[in-house]
């Protein structure tokens, strides 16, 4: 009985320490400032949509928005093709050959994207692919394909050769073998990545950081990032651009629960 | 335990038959079947060696040379000076030092709290479903968002946790938090366990649904108390997925760039400086090349020595 109490206890504790701070943050978005630092945890008193409105009108979020949309989209599917090819072909080639060609992508998951970001800047300052998307996306790509394709091969080395086998015998090639056997019976991993995948880039602060400095082109996290010093003073505009930047992962969160788990953990290497 | 080891060998060949009458007509076969996987596996290839690794190899390069910003190319040769130098200079030992003691709180907190809370919810009954799935939600976050609001959290005049406190009758506990050099880093240390603690949790209850529920009935069916069932079963099973988790939790508060970079930016006073925050200021913003590619190939090297010592102690434990 009295080790419930305790863990009810526990439990009620924890869930406030989760929940508080992300509920200040929501109930901020329709209050205004002073009702955020005197009460912050209290409903509004009068209910608006300012803050809202007033972000989308002067900050230039909605470009923001489509910004990150744009690059996250354009890299997870790029990501996903090119890393799903090349398990294919780890799994599919002779030992020897499949072999190197994992371990040479293992070696990337040993040099963290903090590390390489000074070559990588120069490199692609060089190549004129700073101030870019597409520069930014190939960015996004290289770093994530270590990750992606140790997943994937995982995975792909998992499935059933008989069937892989038999489809041969009858003559289909790899691209039907790829297409038409190997992909659809890998949907949960290629689920899993394509959730982990769109978590990082959607809230990746240092390849934009590093590679954009031209404001129109800045997705989500190196806007807010920039409201931190021009709403210095006001955290309703500061928490809603939070909560915009935060609702698309949220919301789908919400819908996918098992496949972000599994995606995210999946990936927690990647930090 | 849902991950791979990276050591894994490769399964069998797909590709062959295993026929050892035709072996070598077999191998001819394979060699041809296989030549289109080239282009299955080449444009990740050339692109991941091209922009990825080659830039990785060339700060082993950058770090042996003098080179600053206005330099169009690598200055002069100067060998292992910019290593002497990182050895005299403080700011890259509190560095160093900051990044081991974020590190090691991290450590201990996150891998204590999620085996703790993973305990309590391993049975998949509703409530607990439920309660996973709270605990898991900071996770999806992102960085800049997390150090935003939990730099409101820690703001020392309206800030939720002062405000808390005096109100609370103790004032006497209010602090600075995120400006005072003696506390940055541990405000910085609770917001990262803040921020993956519930990540951490999912891995130990993946592990802890592994240990087969007889082992518990019979320890109970002997008498053994709670805490003797925690140290003589559950802890000896659940080193491995242990293991799995403070490697995660090392290299993730390596890579704590962004959180700190949001909430601090490395102050006050180099306090919550670490090294990926260091590499960033001297690199990017200093222009100093090749004093930066220095730091990062000791950055490098440590993550990797931690990581081998890491594996080699999973080895001799189990």
């Amino acid at each position: 009985m009295l080790t419930k109490i305790g863990k009810y206890a526990v439990h009620i504790f924890v869930v406030g320490i989760v929940l508080i701070p992300v509920s200040i943050v929501f109930l901020a978005t329709f209050k205004n400032d002073l009702d955020i630092l005197i009460d912050p945890l209290g409903l509004p008193t009068s209910f608006s949509l300012t803050n809202y409105t007033q972000l989308f009108e002067t900050s230039g979020i909605g470009t923001s928005i489509l910004n990150s949309v744009k690059v996250t989209i354009a890299s997870v599917a790029i990501t996903l093709t090119l890393a799903s090819m090349t398990s294919y072909a780890i799994a599919r080639l002779t030992k020897v050959t499949g072999a190197m060609l994992f371990s040479l992508f293992v070696l990337g998951l040993t040099i963290p994207a903090q590390v390489n970001i000074l070559p990588i800047y120069i490199l692609f300052n060089d190549l004129g692919l700073t101030n870019s998307h597409f520069g930014l996306v190939l960015a996004n790509l290289v770093s994530a394909l270590p990750i992606s394709v140790f997943i994937i091969t995982a995975f792909f080395r998992e499935l059933p050769k008989e069937m892989i086998e038999a489809s041969e015998i009858d003559g289909a090639n790899h691209i039907r073998v790829f297409l038409q056997i190997v992909l659809p019976l890998s949907t949960p991993a290629i689920g899993a990545t394509s959730i982990f995948l769109f978590v990082i880039f959607w809230n990746d602060l240092l390849f934009p950081l590093l590679l954009l400095t031209q404001k129109d082109l800045h997705t989500l996290p190196l806007t807010l990032l920039g409201f931190r010093g021009e709403y210095s003073t006001s955290y309703g505009l500061l928490f809603t651009g939070v909560a915009i930047a935060s609702a698309p992962l949220v919301i789908m969160y919400l819908f996918m629960q098992r496949s972000f788990v599994a995606g995210l953990t999946s990936g927690a290497v990647k930090g | 335990m849902p991950q791979a080891q990276i050591s894994e060998a490769p399964n069998q060949e797909i590709g062959s038959f295993a026929d050892p009458k035709n072996a070598k007509a077999n191998k001819a076969r394979t060699r041809k079947q296989n030549r289109p996987l080239v282009f299955f596996a080449g444009p990740a290839v050339i692109l991941y060696i091209i922009f990825f690794l080659t830039p990785g190899l060339n700060s082993l390069r950058l770090s042996v040379y003098d080179w600053n910003l206005f330099d169009y190319v690598p200055k002069e040769f100067n060998g292992v000076d910019n290593y002497v130098r990182l050895y005299e200079d403080i700011l890259f030992r509190e560095a160093v030092g900051n990044n081991l003691e974020f590190m090691l709180w991290v450590v201990i907190f996150q891998g204590g709290l999620s085996l703790l809370l993973a305990m309590m919810l391993v049975k998949n009954t509703k409530t607990n479903v439920l309660l996973r799935a709270i605990y898991f939600f900071p996770t999806i976050l992102s960085s800049v968002s997390v150090g935003l609001i939990w730099s409101f959290m820690f703001e020392s005049n309206l800030g939720v946790i002062n405000t808390v406190l005096n109100s609370a009758g103790l004032p006497q506990f209010t602090a600075n938090w995120l400006g005072d050099e003696n506390i940055a880093l541990y405000a910085i240390v609770v917001t990262q366990v803040w921020f993956h603690t519930g990540q951490m949790m999912v891995i130990y209850v993946a592990g802890l649904q592994q240990i087969p529920a007889e082992l518990y009935e019979s320890a109970r069916i002997d008498g053994a108390s709670a805490f003797q069932i925690f140290r003589k079963v559950t802890w000896p099973l659940i080193i491995p997925t242990g293991f799995v988790v403070v490697a995660y939790t090392t290299i993730q508060s390596f890579r704590a760039f962004d959180l700190v970079y949001t909430m601090t930016g490395g102050g006050p006073n180099y306090s919550t400086e670490i090294l990926a925050t260091r590499i960033y200021t001297l690199g990017l913003l200093q222009g100093r090349y090749g004093y930066a590619a220095a730091q990062s190939v000791f950055f490098m090297f440590t993550i990797a020595l931690i990581t081998i010592l890491q594996r080699r102690l999973l080895k001799s434990r189990t």
